[in-house]
C-alpha cells in the first residue's frame, strides 16, 4: 500500500488547513508572523488535549477526564513552582500525569467497569482534587515556562510554541509507535479479543495507554499555566474539542485507525477556522455552528471518498 | 497408514501435553466435569464431542485463556501454569482457531511482528500451504477469510510448537486449502510434534487423525484409535446412545416438480463474483448449492435476500418480476435468508424469544404494543419444533452453537415458510443437530416450501436436497441429481471439471 494511500486522510487535513490559511490571508490581508504565533499558542493546550484523547481513543477507549487532569497539572506545577525550581516541578507535574492515567487505565482494565463511566467518574474526582489543590487561581510559573511558547525559533513566522509541541508529541509518540507497545496498542483497540490471542497483554497496553494520556494530559496543563502564568483550578473547554478533533482528525472512535498527527493538524483547522469567523466578523454564536457543520462535513466527506477507494477492485 | 503407525510406536513414551480431570464451572452451570486428554509425540488426536459437550471451554482451558477449577495441565511433563494464551505459546502450545485471530486493522507484518513471529519461516510456511503471493503489506481487513486462516496458521507454524491445536480450522475452507492444512498437520506429527485436531468431518479425522478422545457432557467418555468404521463406534459415545446414520433423502429420483417454479433465476450477474447464474426453484423442492470458496455463491444469496442489488438478470418469484431495495421486500416477498455466520443473524445479548419473534415485529407498520399472548405461542411452537435447549435463554450468546443455528431457522417458521435461504446452516456445529437440521428441512419442503441450501460440505448434499446446481467461476456450471451426487462428481463439478456425463 502506498504512503500516499496510508497516509490520504492526514494528507487531506494538511490540504485543508493550507486552504484555510490561505482564506485567512484573503480576509486578512496583514495576518502574518505575530498572527500565526498567537495562534500556535493558543491552539497548545487543545493540540496536547488532543494527543491525549487520541492515544486512549486507538487503544479503543475513551477518556473524558483529560480536561480535569489537565487542570490538576496545571494547579500542582503552579503551586510547586512557588517554593522550588521549575524543572523539577515540571518533572514532577508530569509524574502526576502519568499516575493520574494510570489509576484511569487501572481502574478501567481491574474493575472491567466501562471506560465512559469510570473516566466520567474520575473527571469530577480530578476536578475536585484540582480544587483541594488550589482552590482560587494563583501560584507561579517559572519565568522560562512563559518565553518558551513566545516568539519563533530560527526563522520568522516559525512559531516556537508550534516546534515544542511538535518535539514533545514527537518524542512520546514515535518511539511509541514503533515499539511493541504501540503495535499492541493499535491491535487491541483493533480487536481485542484477537490481541489477546496472539499474545497480547491486553490489560497491560490498556493501562499504558492511559497513562501515556495523562502524561500527555500533564503537558497541556504545563501549557495553560504558561499561557495564563498562575494555575487554573476549574477545568476549561478542553475536552470536548479533543473528541471533536480526533473524530476530525481521521481517529476512528472504538479504536485501531488513525494516527497522532491528523488529529493535531484538525486543532489547527478548528483553531484556523475560528480565527477566520472572528476576523469576518461573524456572531460567535453562529461561530459554533459553522464548526459543527464543517466536522459533520469532514467527516461524512472523507467516509464518502474511503468507501469509494474501497469499492469493486 | 503404516507411516501413522510408525509414528505411533516410536512417540509412545513422549507426552507432550497431559491434562487430566479438568473441571469448570461458570456459575451453577458445570461446563466440564472431567475432561482428559494426552497428547505424544508425533501423534494426531481428534477432540470430538457434540456441541455443548465443553470442547469449547476445553479448549480454552488448554490454551489458558481460562483457569480451571480442578485438575492439572502438564505440557511436556512440566505443570503448565497456563494463565494467558501468550503463557500457553510460550509453553509450546499454539492454537489456530476457527476465527482467526489476527487484528484487522494492522498489514500482515505487523501481525507478525506482534508475536514476535520470523517473516522468513512464515513466508516458508505460507508457501507451502499455497499462498506464495501473499503480500506483507496487505491489510488483514482486506483478506478474504480463507486467507486470513492460511496466515494464520503459518504463523503458527512458524513458531515451532510442540503441540499445534487446530480448531474446526477447515469449516467452509476450500476442498484444495483442506488437504494441504491436513498434509501440513500430518507433516507436523512426523516430524516429532503433537497435534490437536477439532473437527466434526469424520473424513478429516480418519485421514489424519491417530486417535479421537470424546467428549460428552463435560467428561471424557473414550479415547480410542482411528479404524475404519469407527464413525459409528464415536457417534454412539458423543451422544450416549446409537442414533441412526444419516439418510439419504433421494434413493430415487425424484420428478422434477412441475408447474411454475417458485423462484426463477436468469442471467442473474452480481460484482464482484457472480457473473450468470440461472436456475428454477419449485415448491416442495430442496435445491442444493455447490461451489468452492468465492465463486459467487454468497452475492447470489445476498442478492435473493435483498442486501445486494444485482448487475444485471431477472428474479421471477411466481412468475412476477422483483427487485429489492431493503431485506424487508424480500422477507415480504416470502424470501428468507439464513446467514452462514450466526453472529449476523442473532442479537447475542438479548433473550431467545425476542430472536424468533423479531420478525412478526420488524416492519414498522407493526411497531405498535408486542402481542405478547401471540407472540409467546409463536415462539413455543418454535422453540418445540426445533428441540431448542431452553437451558440458557435469558441470552442467545450462552446458547451453544449448534442451538443458535436452529435459533437461526427457527425464527422464520412460525410464520409459515414459502422460500428459505439456507446458507452453510450446518457450519461447525455438531453430528447431533445436524441430523435434525436434515429432516426439517426435508419436511419443510413436503409442506410445500422452495428451499435453497449452499453447503460447503457435498456429503450434505445427497442427504438434505433433491437437486443441486454448481456454480464455478461466478456460472451456474451443472446440475446435479442427489441420486447421482457422489462427492466426486460434486468436486470435479465445483472444480469447474463438467463432464461429458455431467450434461444431465
Amino acid at each position: 500500500m502506498s504512503f500516499v494511500r496510508r497516509n490520504a486522510w492526514t494528507l487531506g487535513l494538511v490540504a485543508l488547513m493550507v486552504v484555510l490559511l490561505g482564506v485567512t490571508r484573503l480576509i486578512q490581508p496583514n495576518f502574518g508572523v505575530s498572527g500565526l504565533e498567537s495562534l500556535a499558542r493558543a491552539a497548545l493546550p487543545f493540540a496536547f488535549a488532543t494527543a491525549a484523547m487520541a492515544v486512549v481513543v486507538i487503544v479503543g477507549g475513551i477518556d473524558l477526564s483529560v480536561a480535569s487532569m489537565m487542570a490538576v497539572c496545571s494547579v500542582t506545577a503552579a503551586v510547586l513552582m512557588q517554593t522550588m525550581g521549575g524543572v523539577p516541578a515540571i518533572l514532577i507535574t508530569l509524574a502526576v500525569g502519568t499516575l493520574m492515567g494510570l489509576i484511569n487505565g487501572v481502574l478501567i482494565v481491574v474493575t472491567r467497569v466501562p471506560d465512559i463511566v469510570v473516566t466520567l467518574a474520575m473527571l469530577f474526582v480530578w476536578e475536585g482534587t484540582a480544587l483541594l489543590i488550589l482552590n482560587t487561581p494563583g501560584g507561579t510559573a517559572a519565568p522560562f515556562l512563559r518565553e518558551a511558547i513566545v516568539g519563533s525559533v530560527l526563522i520568522d513566522g516559525l512559531p516556537k510554541a508550534l516546534i515544542l509541541m511538535a518535539i514533545i508529541v514527537a518524542v512520546i509518540w514515535v518511539p511509541l509507535k514503533r515499539s511493541k507497545l504501540g503495535l499492541a496498542i493499535y491491535a487491541t483497540g483493533s480487536d481485542e479479543n484477537a490481541a489477546f490471542r496472539s499474545g497480547v497483554a491486553v490489560g497491560r497496553t490498556k493501562a499504558a495507554a492511559y497513562a501515556v494520556c495523562g502524561l500527555f494530559s500533564a503537558f497541556g496543563g504545563l501549557s495553560l499555566l504558561s499561557l495564563t502564568g498562575i494555575g487554573e483550578p476549574v477545568p476549561g473547554p478542553y475536552l470536548l474539542a479533543a473528541v471533536a478533533a480526533v473524530v476530525l482528525g481521521g481517529v476512528v472512535l472504538g479504536g485501531g485507525i488513525g494516527g497522532i498527527l491528523g488529529p493535531i493538524i484538525a486543532v489547527f483547522i478548528l483553531r484556523i477556522i475560528r480565527t477566520i469567523l472572528t476576523l469576518a466578523a461573524v456572531d460567535p454564536n453562529v461561530t459554533t455552528i459553522v464548526e459543527g457543520t464543517i466536522m459533520v462535513g469532514v467527516v461524512m466527506f472523507g467516509a464518502f471518498l474511503m468507501m469509494r477507494g474501497r469499492g469493486p477492485t | 497408514m503404516t507411516s501413522k503407525n510408525d509414528a505411533m510406536s516410536t512417540g509412545m513414551t513422549d507426552t507432550l501435553l497431559d491434562a487430566q480431570n479438568v473441571a469448570k464451572s461458570f456459575g451453577a452451570v458445570r461446563a466440564l466435569t472431567d475432561a482428559s486428554l494426552t497428547v505424544r509425540r508425533g501423534e494426531v488426536v481428534a477432540l470430538m464431542g457434540a456441541n455443548g459437550a465443553g470442547k469449547s471451554t476445553f479448549v480454552k482451558i488448554l490454551t489458558g485463556a481460562i483457569r480451571p477449577d480442578a485438575g492439572r495441565v502438564t505440557i511436556r511433563g512440566t505443570e503448565a501454569r497456563v494463565g494467558s494464551p501468550a503463557e500457553a505459546r510460550r509453553s509450546g502450545l499454539v492454537p489456530v482457531y476457527q476465527e482467526p485471530s489476527l487484528i484487522p486493522d494492522l498489514d500482515v507484518a505487523d501481525n507478525l511482528r506482534l508475536g514476535d513471529t520470523d517473516a522468513e519461516t512464515f513466508r516458508h510456511w505460507a508457501a507451502e500451504l499455497s499462498h506464495p503471493e501473499l503480500r506483507l503489506d496487505a491489510m488483514i481487513r482486506d483478506l478474504p477469510l480463507a486467507t486470513l486462516r492460511i496466515i494464520d496458521l503459518a504463523r503458527a507454524l512458524a513458531s515451532t510448537p510442540d503441540v499445534l491445536l487446530l480448531d474446526e480450522l477447515t469449516a467452509a475452507l476450500p476442498t484444495d486449502l483442506v488437504e494441504r492444512v491436513l498434509r501440513v498437520a500430518r507433516q507436523q506429527a512426523e516430524d516429532g510434534r503433537g497435534v490437536i485436531y477439532i473437527s466434526h468431518r469424520f473424513a478429516e479425522i480418519a485421514e489424519l487423525c491417530d486417535r479421537a478422545t470424546v467428549l460428552r457432557d463435560g467428561r471424557s467418555v473414550g479415547d480410542l484409535d482411528i479404524a475404519p468404521g469407527i464413525e459409528d463406534r464415536v457417534v454412539e459415545m458423543m451422544l450416549g446412545a446409537r442414533i441412526d446414520l444419516g439418510q439419504r433423502a433421494a434413493e430415487t429420483a425424484r420428478p422434477k416438480p412441475g408447474g411454475a417454479p417458485r423462484l426463477r433465476v436468469q442471467n442473474l450477474a452480481a460484482a464482484p463474483k457472480l457473473t450468470d447464474a440461472s436456475f428454477e426453484l419449485h415448491p416442495g423442492e430442496v435445491l442444493g448449492v455447490v461451489a468452492l470458496e468465492g465463486q459467487g455463491q454468497d452475492e447470489l444469496f445476498e442478492v435473493l435476500a435483498g442486501m445486494r442489488k444485482p448487475a444485471a438478470g431477472t428474479v421471477e418469484i411466481d412468475g412476477t418480476p422483483a427487485r429489492f431495495s431493503h431485506p424487508a421486500d424480500a422477507i415480504a416477498a416470502g424470501l428468507k435468508f439464513v446467514p452462514g455466520n450466526r453472529a449476523e443473524a442473532l442479537f447475542r445479548e438479548r433473550s431467545l424469544r425476542e430472536n424468533i419473534a423479531m420478525p412478526f415485529s420488524a416492519r414498522a407498520r407493526s411497531w405498535g404494543p408486542l402481542r405478547l399472548r401471540h407472540e409467546k405461542a409463536r415462539v413455543a411452537e418454535a422453540v418445540e419444533r426445533l428441540q431448542i435447549d431452553t437451558r440458557a435463554q435469558g441470552e442467545v450468546q450462552r446458547l451453544s452453537g449448534g442451538n443458535q443455528q436452529k435459533v437461526t431457522i427457527g425464527r422464520w417458521l412460525a410464520h409459515g415458510v414459502e422460500t428459505l435461504l439456507l446458507f452453510d446452516p450446518t457450519r461447525g456445529i455438531d453430528v447431533r443437530t445436524k441430523r435434525q437440521i436434515y429432516p426439517l428441512v426435508r419436511e419443510l419442503a413436503e409442506q410445500g416450501a422452495a428451499i435453497l441450501y449452499y453447503t460447503s460440505e457435498l456429503a450434505e448434499v445427497p442427504l438434505a436436497c433433491d437437486r443441486a446446481v454448481v456454480i464455478f467461476n461466478g456460472r451456474v456450471v451443472d446440475i446435479v441429481e442427489a441420486v447421482d451426487a457422489t462427492e466426486e462428481r460434486l468436486m470435479r463439478a465445483a472444480y469447474g471439471l463438467t463432464s461429458a456425463e455431467g450434461a444431465a
